[in-house]
């Protein structure tokens, strides 16, 4: 579970942040705070089937589900099995 | 009452000059937007009326009055004045939607500069293409988008000045690089506007085509006449309205309706600048009394996937009047809208290059739920074969959208591009590029695009434009970029790829590119969807036919493959 919430929250850092002085926790807010836009959770989304080897239906793929590290980890456990 | 009345009245009495004696302009005068919208509405007496109600993250909100607006964008003239900033100097503004864009807009048009906004999630090329074209003399950001700007200083010597909006001096700053602080700059003293005539240069929005880079559409003071009269009857604004449009001014829709259009009304509009969700939009309506909500067709069926429950969880009882603009509103969401908010979207019609709004649906009018509505008075709008340019007299025929020019916000150029700007005009009809088709009662129906430019949530992406760079990361060999249907974006961007000797296809690789894409040029570019093929469909002339591709994309027939080199 840690592992994983550091594994996304790396890539989120990585791939979405401009500003390297950002802080970001496993509980700011992404898609609510525009780090993460719509068109960008695609891929967010596809990292996370990508990595974790799951398939996650776009219904499940709300912006609630994406808004923070901590609720990704919660949706892909679901699909982990 | 609605501002408009009767649209038949309108049409049959209409000229342009209703618009200028309201804005008590003659011709020859003065006319300067950024005065426009801030002190003649404080001359107005309506100096502490509330101008902007902006929100961000976490319910932050700022307020500013017109008389604010008028202080603050003045500042912004003066210090950009200070740096030696002169008229017709192209002043790049990329923020997020933040107070700081939307007055320093204003700010740069006071001094006679040409204001070029940019969508602050562009990528580093995509903002470079579009300084190099324009040769920008200074770009006004924000701290977390300083790092984009930086990776292009080496090749941009035209770019004189890098302005930080909210430099916290935390970080030293870099060569080229000043601060700016709106609140707490000093008042200036006597700050005189610059006397913009009609036909001075205002603002410089870029566009995609097929081919070539994106074009940027000079726009002049003068589009304030249309701007002002579309907004007071299309949008219908009244004087007690709170305004909202969710358009970001990094493109027209947010300058044109969210600036110009309600400022020079002296109307109060708000601002959310947080990501899109449900929730917090209706929270946003009903929090801020929303009364006139002008949105886009993307953000109304994410709404409608959002369920019809959440809607019922707020008191949206304050709106009034709902519009559409980016692309066409489909029927099911005109009429869903009516059945949750008691109130339908009216559609209407236009592009970057018209300035304003030339299609529409009007207060009053008689709403046929998908269609984009009749032309604004004044305008004189036909579909047109696509051979001969002869407007089409048969109803439902499909043919060209076809305008004649003249009106007031019409592009004067693209710039620096003046053989492109000319291609549009044919037969004496501004063409921009959509088919359509027009019922028996007048009333016009959008068809698509004539081009392979793709429409992704109401945003022109060229496939040129992808296609160049994906042939920049290191695995792609060929490329070949079109549009793919999408139920809330109505279109995305799909790319078919060859790959280079010693690459395989798998699922990281496409992350890698779907990622390079969107760092480069921008998200909505990036493609939602990549398909690894083996060859790519070419004529004999070895020219990738995107035609195939899309209609397999679309289930259409693909038509004539005679001159086809290889048929997969």
């Amino acid at each position: 579970m840690e592992e994983m919430k550091d594994e996304i929250l790396e890539y989120v850092i990585d791939e979405y942040i401009e500003d390297e002085d950002d802080e970001i926790t496993y509980d700011t807010p992404l898609i609510s705070s525009g780090i993460v836009d719509s068109f960008s959770m695609v891929s967010l989304k596809r990292f996370l089937e990508a990595k974790y080897q799951i398939s996650i239906p776009d219904e499940k793929a709300s912006p609630e589900a994406f808004d923070t590290v901590n609720s990704i980890v919660v949706l892909v456990k679901e699909f982990i099995g | 009452m609605s501002n408009i009345v009767s649209y038949e009245e309108r049409e049959k009495n209409f000229d342009w000059s209703i618009s200028e004696k309201e804005l008590g302009y003659k011709d020859g005068d003065i006319i300067n937007i950024g005065w426009y919208c801030s002190d003649r509405i404080c001359e107005m007496g309506k100096a502490d009326k509330l101008a902007l109600i902006w929100e961000g993250l976490g319910g932050v909100e700022k307020k500013y009055t017109f008389d604010d607006i008028r202080i603050n964008s003045n500042k912004f003239g003066a210090f950009l004045r200070g740096l030696g900033i002169k008229n017709e100097d192209r002043i790049c503004l990329f923020m997020d939607k933040i107070p700081e864009l939307y007055i320093g807009f204003l700010g740069v048009l006071k001094i006679g500069a040409i204001a070029q906004p940019l969508f602050s999630a562009f990528g580093d090329e995509s903002l470079h293409v579009r300084l190099d074209n324009a040769e920008t003399t200074a770009i006004i950001t924000q701290r977390k988008h300083v790092g984009k700007v930086r990776k292009l200083l080496e090749k941009s010597p035209y770019l004189k000045y890098v302005i930080i909006v909210d430099h916290d001096g935390k970080k030293p700053l870099k060569e080229r690089e000043l601060t700016f602080d709106m609140e707490s700059y000093e008042e200036p003293k006597d700050f005189e506007i610059f006397p913009t005539k009609a036909e001075s240069a205002s603002v410089l929005h870029y566009t995609s085509g097929t081919t070539g880079q994106p074009k940027g559409v000079k726009h002049v003071h003068y589009s304030l006449i249309s701007q002002y009269l579309t907004t007071k009857w299309v949008l219908d604004l009244q004087e007690d309205d709170i305004y909202w449009c969710t358009a970001d001014p990094g493109w027209v829709t947010g300058t044109s309706y969210g600036i110009i259009g309600c400022w020079s009304l002296g109307i109060t509009q708000c601002v959310l600048d947080t990501g899109f969700s449900a929730t917090s939009w209706y929270e946003f309506i009903q929090k801020r009394k929303v009364t006139m909500w002008y949105s886009a067709p993307t953000a109304i069926r994410s709404l409608m996937k959002a369920g019809d429950e959440v809607v019922k969880q707020y008191d949206l009882s304050s709106l009034r009047h709902l519009a559409s603009v980016g692309e066409p509103l489909n029927s099911e969401a005109v009429i869903w809208s009516e059945k949750v908010y008691g109130i339908a979207f009216q559609d209407n019609y236009w592009q970057t290059e018209t300035g304003s709004i030339m299609i529409a649906n009007y207060p009053g009018m008689k709403v046929k739920p998908g269609s984009m509505g009749r032309p604004f008075p004044g305008i004189t709008a036909a579909v047109v074969d696509s051979k001969t340019f002869e407007p089409l007299s048969e109803p439902g025929k499909i043919g060209l959208i076809a305008f004649r020019p003249g009106w007031p916000a019409m592009m004067r150029t693209y710039w620096e591009n003046e053989e492109t700007y000319k291609s549009k005009f044919k037969n004496d009809w501004y063409l921009p590029g959509d088919r359509a088709s027009i019922d028996k009662e007048g009333y016009f129906w959008f068809v698509g695009r004539d081009d392979d430019v793709i429409n992704t949530g109401g945003h022109l992406v060229s496939p040129f434009e992808v296609e160049s760079a994906l042939l920049e990361h290191e695995a792609v060999a060929e490329s070949a970029v079109v549009a793919k249907p999408d139920e809330v974006n109505m279109e995305v961007v799909k790319a078919f790829v060859t790959l280079k000797a010693g690459y395989k296809p798998d699922d990281m690789l496409e992350l890698s590119i779907m990622n390079f894409i969107r760092k480069k040029l921008s998200p909505l570019a990036m493609p939602q969807e990549i398909e690894y093929v083996d060859s790519l469909p070419k004529t004999r002339s070895g020219k990738i036919m995107r035609r195939l591709l899309h209609a397999k994309e679309w289930g259409e027939e693909i038509g004539d493959t005679s001159t086809l080199e290889d048929d997969e």
